[in-house]
């Protein structure tokens, strides 16, 4: 894995054309997490389909402010939990998103850190709306992430910006 | 100005951060490579001639600025990182030594005056940081308030490298003069861009660069007026006027002196070619891209700088798209942003919040800029922009 001040190719590739950008109306599930040290914010949508018991993830899409890095997270995120059930993906981490995007300069490491963080919140929310059991790490974990996400809201609300459902 | 990277053609609007050494320039430096390499400092023939060109490189410099011989003597440095070490540091060894400890600056100032500020504040010496205003101008009713009997320089720059802010030096140097304080300006973003006269801005001290108007890199000066001493921080042979030993960097001060012999007739032309394209990017972009503002003041400001915010959308990915779709080469509100996600000090200064300073990205232009350039980048700035706003969750705006 690279330590390079510099951005490899893949995250060049996927900052450029990013994949599955936009939103999903009417998804199954969002997680909506942000960094306050950065400001940076991501939005993950999906749409989970029930087969043979299982809830496997149909699409996933994604909307984020924030530096190339954190683009390029979202953007291999939701390749990487396309056709996983949920608790596939509840397993993915930021290693992965790393390891596909052949790392990042140390101080970005966090802008991964967050597409993970959205995959969590995101499950975390389908399984909140749907009734399930949800494990106590998750829910701890959620705790975290809602009072990051709140902290960065706030600056971003004192700017008096809106996302589009507000 | 177009230059190949890899095989890809880019566009270069990055002038505030380095300029091409111009090649009439490079051509003359040359010599002084190969052919005439005396250290100036050798009493033999080639010593003679490598000394005879470094003064008259001096003369060159100092025109520029137009100061008289008599106004005061030039310091050859390794750039404005070193001759603005040197004043803060060598000023502040000699005040330690009349019991006084209170050095005033801007808090928009280059952070080789800022860090070294820093660095004497840890050694026991008090610094105040002067407000500026929504344009970045700074205070001079706190400047005057500030001052005390134990004020051993004030440090103002001319013109601010992020958002081209031009600073009344002439009216911070009086107050402090009225007050019996030494005054400095850092000029590295000003000279050879616009008229720096040392004794019509009534300065102490002045700093200039070599690469920010297409002369060589790490070649640079500080000029001091004539009657005051400061303490010098390299010691060794006495070069320099004993304020910076080391052999001289012939080539680089041959440059330098030939880029300001340039620059002294060809500067005024350019100033107004370069106000006109900046006016016309500041006028086109915040009136047609929705949410974008002028970073500075609208017209007391470099001839060649636009600053702008944009937002919903963050700098640095905003300026790696239009490298990387457009070729544009242009620099984001902070200096390095690249690694690390610092909002910079100066937008902070002027007001903005972090993540507001976080959507500016700083355009600059010089010699070779020209009107297709313009054009290239006007079209292609708003296509970047709603790119990277329609990955964005922010859609809009309240009113707050
Ligand atoms: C205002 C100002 N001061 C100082 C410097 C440092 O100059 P140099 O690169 O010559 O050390 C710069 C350039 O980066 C500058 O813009
Ligand atoms: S800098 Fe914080 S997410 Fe990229």
């Amino acid at each position: 894995m690279s330590n390079s001040q510099f951005y490899s190719k893949k995250v060049m590739e996927h900052f450029l054309k990013p994949r599955n950008y936009g939103r999903i109306e009417n998804a199954d599930a969002v997680g909506k997490v942000g960094d306050p040290s950065c400001g940076d914010v991501m939005w993950l949508y999906l749409k989970i389909k029930e087969k043979n018991g299982k809830y496997v993830i149909e699409e996933a899409k994604f909307e984020t402010f924030g530096c190339a890095a954190a683009i390029a997270s979202s953007s291999v995120a939701t390749e990487i939990i396309k056709g996983k059930t949920i608790e596939e993906a509840l397993k993915v981490s930021n290693k992965d998103i790393l390891k596909e995007l052949g790392g990042l300069p140390l101080v970005k490491v966090h802008c991964s850190l967050l597409a993970e963080d959205a995959i969590r919140e995101a499950i975390y929310n389908f399984m909140r709306k749907k009734g399930l059991q949800i494990p106590e790490e998750l829910e701890k974990r959620h705790e975290k992430i809602k009072a990051r996400l709140d902290k960065t809201l706030e600056m971003h609300k004192k700017l008096g910006y809106v996302t589009g459902e507000n | 100005m177009r230059i190949k990277v890899n095989g890809a053609e880019k566009i270069y609007f990055d002038y505030n951060a380095t300029t091409p050494t111009d090649p009439r320039v490079a051509k003359v430096m040359m010599e002084y490579f190969t052919e005439n390499f005396g250290n100036p400092s050798s009493i033999h023939s080639i010593g003679k001639r490598a000394r005879e060109a470094v003064e008259n490189a001096r003369l060159e410099v100092m025109k520029l600025m137009h100061a008289r011989e008599s106004d005061g003597k030039l310091i050859f440095t390794s750039g404005a990182t070193e001759a603005n070490n040197i004043i803060l540091k060598g000023l502040a060894m000699k005040a330690w030594k009349e019991e006084k400890n209170h050095l005033i600056i801007s808090s928009i100032e280059h952070s080789c005056i800022m860090n070294s500020a820093k660095w004497l504040e840890k050694q026991g010496f008090k610094v105040t940081y002067l407000r500026v205003d929504k344009y970045g101008i700074v205070d001079l009713e706190q400047l005057e308030n500030s001052i005390t009997k134990k004020t051993f320089l004030v440090s103002i720059m001319h013109a601010n490298n992020e958002i081209g802010t031009i600073e009344p030096i002439r009216e911070a140097s009086k107050i402090c003069h009225d007050n019996n304080v030494l005054f400095h300006t850092d000029a590295a973003q000003s000279f050879g861009k616009i008229k720096v006269d040392v004794n019509e801005l009534g300065v102490d001290f002045l700093t200039v660069s070599a690469h920010k108007m297409y002369g060589p890199k790490g070649i640079g000066a500080l000029w001091i007026r004539e009657g005051i001493s400061i303490e010098p921080l390299i010691h060794g042979g006495g070069h320099e006027y004993g304020i910076r030993s080391g052999t001289e960097n012939v080539p680089g001060i041959i440059g330098f002196g030939y880029a300001c012999k340039l620059r002294m007739k060809e500067m005024h032309e350019e100033e107004k070619r370069l106000t006109l394209f900046r006016d016309h990017i500041i006028k086109t972009v915040t009136e047609t891209i929705p949410e974008s503002y002028l970073n500075g003041h609208p017209v007391k400001r470099l001839p060649n700088n636009v600053n702008i915010r944009f937002n919903f959308i963050e700098g640095e990915a905003l300026v790696l798209l239009l490298d990387e779709m457009y070729g544009i080469q242009v620099s984001s509100g902070s200096a390095c942003a690249s690694h690390k996600p610092e909002p910079s000090h100066v937008l902070m200064a002027i007001g903005l919040r972090p993540e507001e300073a976080v959507g500016s990205i700083r355009i600059s232009m010089g010699k070779w800029t020209t009107e297709e350039d313009v054009e290239y980048l006007l079209e292609v700035l708003p296509k970047a922009v709603k790119r990277l706003r329609d990955i964005s969750p922010f859609k809009g705006k309240w009113e707050v």
